[in-house]
């Protein structure tokens, strides 16, 4: 697996994603300045987390724009795997590579804690490790997770299987009272149409080494250097 | 130079005594202009001279094999072994807090953090100290939201994970809040910048934010107490940027792996001025600064407004020659400005030129040299009678105190506060809050460091001196509970008006417990601050000596916490219960009486305790392990029972207490530990002399103190999480 991290100003957890990418496939990943004209020959890139151009504008609007976002929607357009993660996730709505938006989280405040998911789709490049059904435990850190598409969007993600993570209680049931950000329908990760791109708004790399006190996103970075070797 | 007359009341306006502005005379040898009375106006006030704290603060223990850096550098450095080191400090903003909360907090940590990756370290966690006023109080919901809020908004967004703290409520707070930041970091040991200019020549470079017109006269606001008008000082406050601190520590932590940097310095209280002449002063050299190559944000500044504006996200540094160029690249790859603006002199002077024309020229040495040191009038605190525990009325069901007590505004759950704050980026979080101290990884090492902040103020207000002894003993106890040797302290003295002998009593007496558990722990004091005048209209605030911790765990597989692992093991308890309930949670909260002599900490017991502590979490016998402070055993064993949502019965205990003063007691140097090797705990504690008690045995799920006393972990839990999520969403009033 040959990985690119994307860092923008203002980008802040690319130190993680590049720790989780490297103990499941065993190999380094590549840092990419959002300035450098020329992404690198790769089969992943990853859009990781933090507050790019401070989230000034609106979360991710600056880097949606940026040149660099567009390399990356040809890459992604000629089949390379994309994902991103919280400020990742929003910025790839902003491109417009994945449908809807964040907003601003129900109960209006940051929320940082360990948040209960269940896996709601592994047919994909990033989720076959894991069962359908399966209850997995990644951490949030988001004040804007709030996943909103009318209601047209979200049958047609619901239908065309390409919702691969929702919010659930600490049983792994799916409602009201597990769904930490007032998401619709408890989304927490969706794909695109060639289902190659995953945004979601957990953080599976805060969950990839036991020291961490769980390692239930390591099958996520597991499923991709599988598929990509 | 400026035509501004100089008068007795543009000299009291900047806040100097008469007999002060007779120095300035004598330095200048002549009448200084208006940019002149600026600079002596800060570099004099309390806040950048400790003149009232100074002579105090020498008495501290400063040093030990462990300590690269001690107090006066930006942060203190102590070794932490394979060439690393942990640079760590902690900071006020409590006057800024109280008028802007979110911004007061925010600016806050974004200056403490400058601090530290000034130093050359890369910050790996952030704390935070706070104090509110009576949650009946008006105000308080607002500055809690507030200052919430702005510590996670700077600390989220640079990505600096805010990993341990502490709040406490009471009316003593209702005037001043107080805002307590503290970070530490991670550097290379044999690579440590510091704030001493030299090189004659060498050009001076300032990086980061334009300056403009925020924060001018904030150190000076910070040195005086509030009044009604307090409102009117808003504009004293300065608004945070952390995208652009994150720029600027990538780029200082991008610079620093080169060798062009001589020196460096952040701009925080008194801007420009106190690191210019900071940076002269260590270096015994004159410093020119060429005002109108200022980055500038607004239009019209003058050299005054230049001086002395506290505007975020600025730096100083002195670059070898010829390096301005390797350093203007990496600056601008991120965005930020980048100018020379003057160079080293030989004058030992801080001369200051505008389009040309000198405007301000003033001897470094005398400016520093000179600035007042006051050995204030002081009145020790009265000692406060014991309370006999016999003396008090029946509290009733013991698991009905407790339920009150773990719902009261001071003992109850803050998860509402961390979830706030992103506790987990960089992935190397070890231990969240709610535990006894933070644990953060060192990356790509099996070393920790264990950092926690802890003050008990109702104890220093009764017995400064105990009050003292105990901030540090508790510090230095919550990193021995994880298994962390601790290594070093930072104090943040928050106090009142210390022009009045009572209020200077306390600051005197803390120092003498700080300075003497400090010693007898080994745990010596490497960087600090100080915030007087925390007063409004003549009522100030309990005094407030938080202390920091660093503490290092060599392999943090080993780390021990307070959650109970398994049904069926055994509970010891280590060190001696004599039942005191002077000052406790439980005679305050329960009988509503805040009185007596707090307990006394014998520091020999402290750390013979605490040793044995070390000892038991190195060896692996003990499974879970919490400190007890606040509420004393029966708190203790609800939070370890919560944490582990596994339960516990109380089947023993030392009968000569009474019940109430057994469970709710406040005897320092205690620990609760839980094993599955009990007789060989008790060998061990026997050994070295350390009184230790089996006194139950975890399971269930219900804590049973007697026999026919018994709370479900349900409605505890309930009792210990509902309250400030209730109170901030103004669902129930306090109380």
């Amino acid at each position: 697996m040959r990985a690119a991290v994307i860092v923008f100003p203002g980008t802040n957890r690319e130190k993680d994603i590049a720790e989780a990418l490297e103990r499941a496939s065993g190999k380094k990943a590549r840092f990419v300045w959002h300035g450098d004209s020329d992404l690198p020959d790769v089969d992943l890139i990853v859009v990781p987390g933090g507050f790019s151009y401070g989230d000034y504008l609106r979360c991710g609007a600056m880097a949606g724009n940026s040149p660099v976002m567009r390399a990356v929607k040809q890459k992604a357009e000629a089949g390379v795997r994309v994902l991103g993660v919280c400020n990742g996730f929003q910025i790839l709505t902003e491109t417009g590579m994945l449908p809807g938006v964040l907003m601003r989280n129900a109960q209006l405040k940051f929320i940082c804690k360990k948040a209960t998911l269940t896996v709601t789709s592994n047919e994909t490049d990033f989720s076959s490790a894991y069962a359908v059904g399966q209850k997995v435990v990644f951490p949030v850190a988001h004040n804007e997770g709030n996943y909103f598409a009318d209601d047209a969007t979200l049958d047609r993600l619901e239908g065309e299987g390409r919702v691969v993570f929702r919010y659930a209680d600490t049983d792994g049931t799916v409602n009201e009272a597990g769904n930490i950000n007032g998401s619709q329908r408890n989304i927490a990760g969706i794909l695109n149409e060639k289902r190659n791109v995953l945004g979601m708004m957990p953080h599976p790399e805060n969950a990839t080494d036991p020291a961490q006190g769980g390692t239930d996103g390591l099958g996520l970075f597991k499923s991709l250097a599988e598929v990509l070797q | 130079m400026s035509g501004v007359k100089m008068t007795p009341e543009l000299v009291a306006e900047h806040g100097l005594t008469g007999e002060e502005y007779d120095t300035v005379l004598s330095i200048m040898g002549r009448e200084p202009n208006i940019t002149e009375l600026g600079i002596f106006s800060v570099m004099w006030s309390e806040h950048c001279s400790y003149k009232s704290s100074r002579f105090w603060l020498k008495t501290l223990p400063t040093t030990g094999p462990q300590v690269i850096q001690g107090p006066g550098e930006n942060a203190g450095v102590v070794d932490i072994g394979d060439g690393q080191a942990a640079v760590f400090k902690i900071e006020s903003h409590n006057h800024p807090s109280y008028i802007e909360p979110y911004q007061g907090a925010a600016t806050g940590v974004g200056g403490i953090l400058r601090d530290v990756f000034t130093m050359g370290a890369r910050p790996i966690a952030n704390l935070n100290a706070l104090r509110f006023g009576d949650p009946n109080n008006a105000k308080t919901r607002h500055l809690v939201d507030g200052v919430v809020a702005g510590i996670g908004g700077y600390g989220n967004c640079i990505g600096v994970p805010t990993v341990a703290g502490e709040v406490n409520f009471h009316p003593a707070y209702n005037g001043n809040c107080l805002v307590n930041a503290m970070t530490v970091g991670l550097a290379d040991s044999d690579n440590i910048f510091y704030s001493k200019a030299s090189g004659i020549g060498n050009p001076v470079v300032y990086v980061g934010s334009k300056t403009g017109r925020d924060g001018i006269h904030g150190a000076t606001m910070a040195s005086a107490e509030f009044s009604d008008q307090t409102e009117e000082k808003r504009p004293t406050v300065q608004v945070g940027d952390p995208f652009t601190e994150k720029l600027l520590l990538e780029a200082c932590l991008e610079l620093m792996s080169t060798d062009a940097i001589v020196s460096i310095q952040d701009m925080g209280a008194a801007g420009l001025t106190s690191s210019s002449v900071e940076m002269a002063d260590k270096g015994g050299v004159g410093i020119r600064l060429d005002l109108d190559k200022v980055p500038m944000r607004e239009e019209g500044m003058t050299p005054y407004e230049l001086m002395l504006s506290e505007s975020q996200e600025r730096m100083l540094m002195v670059l070898k020659p010829g390096r301005e160029d390797e350093a203007r690249a990496i600056f601008e790859k991120w965005e930020l400005d980048f100018a020379v603006i003057g160079e080293v002199t030989t004058s030992g002077n801080l001369e200051l030129s505008w389009y040309g024309e000198t405007v301000g020229d003033i001897p470094v040495k005398p400016l520093v040299e000179a600035s007042p040191m006051y050995e204030r009038p002081w009145e020790p605190t009265p000692a406060q009678a014991e309370i006999d525990p016999a003396s008090l009325p029946d509290a009733g069901k013991l698991t009905n105190c407790l339920k009150d007590i773990l719902s009261s505004p001071d003992m109850c759950s803050r998860r509402w506060i961390w979830e706030q704050y992103d506790h987990l980026i960089r992935g190397e979080t070890l231990q969240v809050p709610g535990g006894d101290a933070a644990v953060v990884r060192i990356p790509d090492s099996l070393k920790a460091l264990a950092t926690t902040v802890d003050c008990t103020p109702r104890y220093c207000l009764a017995d400064p001196e105990q009050g003292g002894r105990q901030a540090v003993a508790e510090c230095w106890r919550n990193m021995v509970a994880t298994g962390a040797k601790p290594l070093a302290l930072t104090n943040n003295m928050n106090f009142g008006n210390p022009e009045r002998p009572k209020i200077m009593g306390q600051f005197v007496g803390a120092i003498k417990g700080m300075a003497a558990a400090a010693k007898t722990l080994d745990f010596p004091v490497v960087s600090g601050n100080v915030s007087l005048y925390n007063e409004t209209e003549g009522k100030a605030i309990l005094p407030t000596p938080v202390i920091g911790g660093v503490g290092l765990l060599k392999d943090h597989t080993k780390m021990a916490t307070l959650a109970f692992k398994a049904e069926g093991e055994t509970i010891l308890l280590l060190g001696e219960s004599k039942g005191w309930v002077g000052q406790s949670i439980f005679l305050r909260e329960i009988h509503g009486r805040e009185e007596g002599a707090p307990p006394p900490v014998d520091l020999e017991a402290e750390a013979r305790n605490g040793a044995l502590v070390l000892d038991l979490i190195d060896k692996g016998l003990v499974t879970a392990c919490h400190d007890l402070s606040d509420g004393g055993l029966a708190v203790g064993l609800a939070e370890m029972a919560l944490a582990g949502d596994i339960g516990a019965t109380v089947a023993e205990r030392n009968d000569e207490t009474p019940a109430h003063a057994f469970f709710f007691g406040e005897d320092q140097a205690r620990y609760v530990v839980t094993s599955t090797q009990a007789d060989a705990v008790m060998h061990l504690a026997e050994q070295v002399g350390v009184p230790v008690q089996v006194i139950g045995r975890t399971g269930g799920e219900a804590l049973t103190l007697t026999s026919e006393d018994t709370i479900s972990l349900e409605l505890l839990r309930h009792a210990h999480e509902d309250w400030l999520p209730a109170y901030m969403s103004g669902e129930e009033a306090a109380e």
